[in-house]
């Protein structure tokens, strides 16, 4: 049972699963442990992130597939169930209507992607993606009308999970909200979408597209069509984006530009997958789980240390909050030094007795 | 792929087959047929083209002129995977294998294309026990059973070599194309091989090619022996008669062969 569920795939490190049920429990009580709509806004982003960095290490990691378009399918999802919610109203069948358009949008666009270009090498790949990527960035800026331009589109949710809706009497002290009911929604989304990912990558498929990451001159000399393969990666990781991209909008209740198709949204994914390890599916939680806090927190951290070295010269301009990012960088540099295989490629390795 | 073939049909055979490389001809309009149950030997020197013959006719590069035939199907425009999935099995001269992946993983993802079950996302990759066993069986073959568990990387080169022969019999495959299979292995390593090979020579209705610089390897095994120099079949007949021409006397006593290079 627990076998199928991880699809045989165990932390297999006591630390690591030490990590894994915290940041489960964290995440599963965070409305309750931690009040507020800040922290469940954290939690919120975490659930999605894992899910989105999720696929895309499917692609990198376990296919040797590098996409500079992850966010312009996390923006097509997002998009979609954004437009779809505001001309059409909100109601279910339009969250559905957006979010199965912006999936099957998006399994078109890497498929046309992937025929074109997989045959020819990672670097021009990923140039590719970045190209395709930037185009739709600009034109959803420029749409005004469709897209709602620079601002993006505000839009209503069903109210089953519309913040302001009171639904039960308070429960331990929380009041009931549309917002708790959004968050254990997502939660239970991403958790499903997860150990989606975790069972194919643990398939006979997904052996293969290890094998085609390793040497995919001998995949296709074993009887592999190799492009085949890369190609379902790179459409089942663009959908499951997208997918994550309409969660987003229907929490934020929001979408835009800047809030899925960022730049500095890729550079997230791609620390996200550094920090947590490549090619393992449990990088995506401690990575998202710790980079999302760290952004999230370390300024205020950052703020009750620096009352406590007020007036010290050097030090105190160094922990100045608005340093964050520099603590952030360095964090980032030792991390990539001391485990140039993530996180959790360290503790698995240190499991297994390898140095 | 497992059609009867009655012996005067070959069921691999060459036809004006050539390739070029710039102004190079590596493979020179080579006709040549092999038939089941028989072993082949391809000997000559150093850049004679043994390796870019095997390359044109399983696919990894594109012939400039000629033909392939398997079971007299023209398979020359077909790409590699189509190749290999109709009984082409190659063992590369240079290792090439998975090396992040285990022993035992590399060749249970050569069992599992011969399987057929690369699209299979989601059942359990542990699950498939029969899989797992005819890995096992092959590992038992190529003695690296007490290596299941060690990436590929990380195992020694005689071990890599046998590993490479593993992928291949992974295949069962109808044509088997061993490129210099105990080149740099250990003397105590080498029999492990050539029993194989023998082994799959008496189940008589595969058909065996063999690229093979020691003479006393090619001696032992060949039923017959085909020389390439410069690109072109320059002798073809029974080995005995082939060692003695003076064209295989030239090549190998001329220059000794030096096995530190070579293509995949
Ligand atoms: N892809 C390629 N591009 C250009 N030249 C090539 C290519 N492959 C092989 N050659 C050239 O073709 C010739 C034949 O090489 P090949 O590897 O087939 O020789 P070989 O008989 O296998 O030699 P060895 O005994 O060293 O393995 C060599 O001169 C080689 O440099
Ligand atoms: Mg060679």
């Amino acid at each position: 049972m627990l076998n199928s569920l991880f699809s045989g795939d165990f932390p297999r490190s006591r630390v690591l699963t030490a990590m894994l049920i915290i940041t489960f429990v964290g995440l599963l009580l965070t409305p309750f442990i931690f009040p507020g709509a800040r922290a469940m806004n954290v939690g919120a982003k975490i659930c999605i992130f894992i899910v989105l960095v999720a696929a895309f290490d499917l692609m990198l990691g376990y296919t040797g597939i590098l996409s500079f378009a992850h966010t312009m399918f996390f923006g097509i999802g997002a998009y979609g169930v954004a437009i779809a919610c505001d001309k059409l109203g909100p109601d279910w069948s339009s969250v559905l209507i957006g979010m199965g358009a912006g999936m099957v949008i998006s399994a078109v666009i890497a498929l046309v992607i992937s025929l074109f270009s997989l045959r020819v090498r990672t670097l021009y790949f990923a140039m590719i993606t970045l190209a395709v990527a930037s185009a739709f960035h600009i034109l959803c800026s420029q749409l005004g009308e469709v897209t709602g331009g620079e601002d993006g589109i505000n839009f209503m949710v069903p109210d089953l999970i519309h913040p302001s809706t009171q639904l039960a009497e308070p429960f331990f002290g929380v009041e009931i909200t549309g917002q708790i009911v959004a968050y254990y929604g997502l939660f239970v989304f991403a958790l499903v979408v997860f150990l989606f990912i975790l069972r194919v990558v643990n398939s006979p498929f997904g052996r293969v597209l290890q094998a085609i990451r390793d040497n995919e001159f001998r995949a296709a000399a074993i009887g592999y069509r190799v492009v085949v393969f890369r190609s379902i990666s790179t459409v089942l990781g663009s959908v499951i984006a997208a997918l994550a991209g309409s969660l987003l909008a229907l929490w934020l209740r929001y979408n835009g530009p800047g809030s899925t198709l960022g730049f500095d949204i890729m550079m997230d994914i791609l620390l996200i997958v550094v920090i947590g390890g490549m090619a393992t599916m449990y990088g995506s939680v401690i990575g998202a789980a710790i980079y999302l806090i760290a952004q999230n927190y370390l300024q205020d951290l950052l703020k009750l240390v620096q009352a406590d070295v007020e007036g010290i010269p050097v030090i105190s301009g160094m922990l100045h909050p608005d340093r964050w990012l520099l603590w952030m960088g360095l964090a980032f540099i030792i991390c990539v030094y001391y485990f140039p295989w993530g996180i959790v490629g360290k503790l698995r390795m240190r499991a297994l007795g390898i140095k | 792929m497992n059609q009867p073939t009655p012996s005067h049909h070959p069921v691999l055979e060459t036809r004006g087959l050539t390739v070029r490389f710039g102004g190079h001809v590596a493979v020179n309009s080579v006709s040549c047929a092999f038939h089941a149950g028989s072993l082949t030997a391809i000997v000559g020197p150093n850049g004679a083209g043994k390796t870019t013959y095997f390359n044109l006719i399983s696919g990894q590069i594109p012939t400039t002129a000629g033909e392939v035939f398997l079971f007299g199907e023209n398979i020359s425009k077909l790409p590699t995977p189509s190749r290999t999935r109709r009984g082409i099995g190659r063992a590369f001269q240079l290792t090439n294998l998975f090396p992040f992946l285990t022993v035992q993983e590399n060749v249970r993802i050569a069992v599992q294309a011969r399987a057929g079950m690369g699209l299979d996302l989601f059942s359990l990759w542990s699950n498939h026990r029969e899989l797992l066993e005819k890995a096992e069986y092959i590992l038992e073959q190529v003695a690296l059973t007490s290596q299941r568990y060690t990436q590929a990387r990380a195992l020694p080169h005689g071990d890599q070599r046998k590993l490479e022969v593993g992928l291949m019999l992974a295949l069962e495959p109808e044509v088997f194309m061993f490129d210099e299979p105990t080149a740099g292995m250990s003397v105590d390593e080498v029999p492990v091989i050539l029993d194989l090979i023998k082994k799959i020579k008496e189940q008589g209705n595969k058909t065996l090619l063999l690229v093979e610089h020691k003479m006393d390897v090619v001696r032992e095994l060949a039923d017959r022996i085909i020389v390439l120099h410069n690109g072109t079949l320059v002798a073809d007949g029974e080995p005995e008669e082939v060692i003695a021409s003076p064209i295989v006397q030239e090549a190998y006593l001329g220059a000794a062969p030096d096995k530190s290079k070579g293509t995949r």
